[in-house]
């Protein structure tokens, strides 16, 4: 008969309570993957989950997978690793903002270039939380940050379009307030073949969002569900409102060879054979 | 712990919760009320739709919802 796997087969309980501050989402995310899991249930000795360093980058001390904890920006590179060496295993990078684009955003880049088949979940707090709020490659243009007291003078990466143009199979954003929609766009991007990105926008209480949304914790999570719109609605906005928000939903799906297929069909001479155009 | 006339239950465990106010802000039934220090108390169980949205919501895995079997 078979075993039903419930999130508690991933989720390290006897390691509670969390190390992250009180109203920070990233316990939110952790809940998700390991209900995603557990909808799939995949073994957890099937599963890596690759991370560096940061407050998110901390999430694999809660999981009962298998998990390599890297150094810093370096997730995506060891995941690559590790896929490569073992095809069969399902392969997760937990990266924060700074972690994913900042030291980590070569990395990034050419693994969603390559199309590698790893799901990267990016918990994006718009700053470095862990080393104590400078602003990241994702801080949007004027936050205040310890780094900008003055607001930020550089714009944000829109991560979910970086992960479009450089080649990403699977591209989503949600936030830490929507929970049900949070698990079901992790599901599916455990699902796809090639490199596949959930983008969580998400509260850090103690640095960016005491910083930049006023009110306490549930207000600042409240915020997350006041600026964001599905895409229908996003594209039925004029140019000003749109300044306004940020879209979420299922961005990129598309069926792009991954890298493995690429790899083992390649013929020096014959781009055809490995499956066809690479970027398109 | 509590029961209800719809089958539910619902533990908060007090030494894990960090008081982020979530599951009682979000809750659309308005199940909880927060104790002087924060600490969601399950107030109007009665009202709860066992959406579990409150146990999902909640960063620090303090909340489980239960259906409770009577037999
Ligand atoms: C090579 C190296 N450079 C810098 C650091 C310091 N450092 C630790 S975490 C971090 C950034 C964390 O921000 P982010 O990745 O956005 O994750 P968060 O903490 O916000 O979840 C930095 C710069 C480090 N640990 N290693
Ligand atoms: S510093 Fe920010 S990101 Fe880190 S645990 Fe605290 S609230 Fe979360
Ligand atoms: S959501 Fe969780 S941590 Fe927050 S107040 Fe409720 S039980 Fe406590």
């Amino acid at each position: 008969m078979a075993v039903n796997l419930g999130y508690r087969e991933y989720f390290k309980s006897d390691a509670m309570p969390l190390m992250w501050c009180s109203g920070c989402g990233n316990g939110i995310i952790l809940r998700a993957i390991t209900e995603s899991l557990s909808d799939l249930q995949l073994p957890p000795h099937q599963v890596v989950v690759s991370t560096g360093i940061g407050c998110w980058g901390k999430a694999d001390d809660y999981m009962k997978t298998h998990a390599f904890h890297g150094s810093h920006g370096r997730a995506l590179a060891f995941g690559t690793g590790i896929k490569l060496g073992n095809p069969d295993l399902h392969v997760i990078a937990l990266m924060g903002d700074g972690d994913a684009l900042a030291i980590g955003g070569n990395h990034f880049i050419h693994a969603a270039r390559r199309n590698m088949d790893v799901t990267a979940i990016i918990s994006n707090n718009f700053n470095y939380g862990m080393t104590g709020g400078q602003y990241s490659p994702t801080t949007p243009l004027s936050s205040k940050t310890t780094t900008s007291p003055m607001g930020v003078a550089e714009p944000g990466f829109d991560v979910c379009a970086l992960s479009e143009i450089c080649g990403a199979n699977y591209v989503a954003r949600t936030t830490a307030y929507h929970v049900t929609q949070m698990k079901k766009f992790i599901t599916a991007a455990l699902q796809k073949k090639g490199f596949s990105v959930v983008e969580v926008i998400n509260t850090c209480p103690t640095h960016f969002g005491k910083r930049n949304i006023p009110g306490d914790t549930a207000s600042m999570m409240k915020h997350l569900k006041d600026t964001t719109v599905s895409k229908t609605r996003y594209d039925k906005l004029n140019d000003e409102e749109k300044h306004n928000y940020m879209v979420t939903g299922e961005l990129v799906n598309r069926q792009r060879p991954d890298f493995l297929n690429v790899y083992k069909g390649y013929k020096p001479g014959d781009p055809e054979a490995a499956g066809g155009e690479g970027q398109k | 712990m509590n029961k209800t006339k719809n089958e539910v239950r619902i533990i908060i465990d007090e030494a894990i919760c960090k008081r982020c106010g979530f599951c009682i802000e979000f809750c659309n039934a308005r199940v909880f009320e927060a104790d002087k220090d924060g600490l969601p108390l399950v107030k109007n169980l009665d009202d709860c739709t066992n959406c579990r949205l409150c146990e999902l919501r909640c960063p620090d895995f303090a909340v489980q919802v239960e259906a409770v079997d009577n037999e």
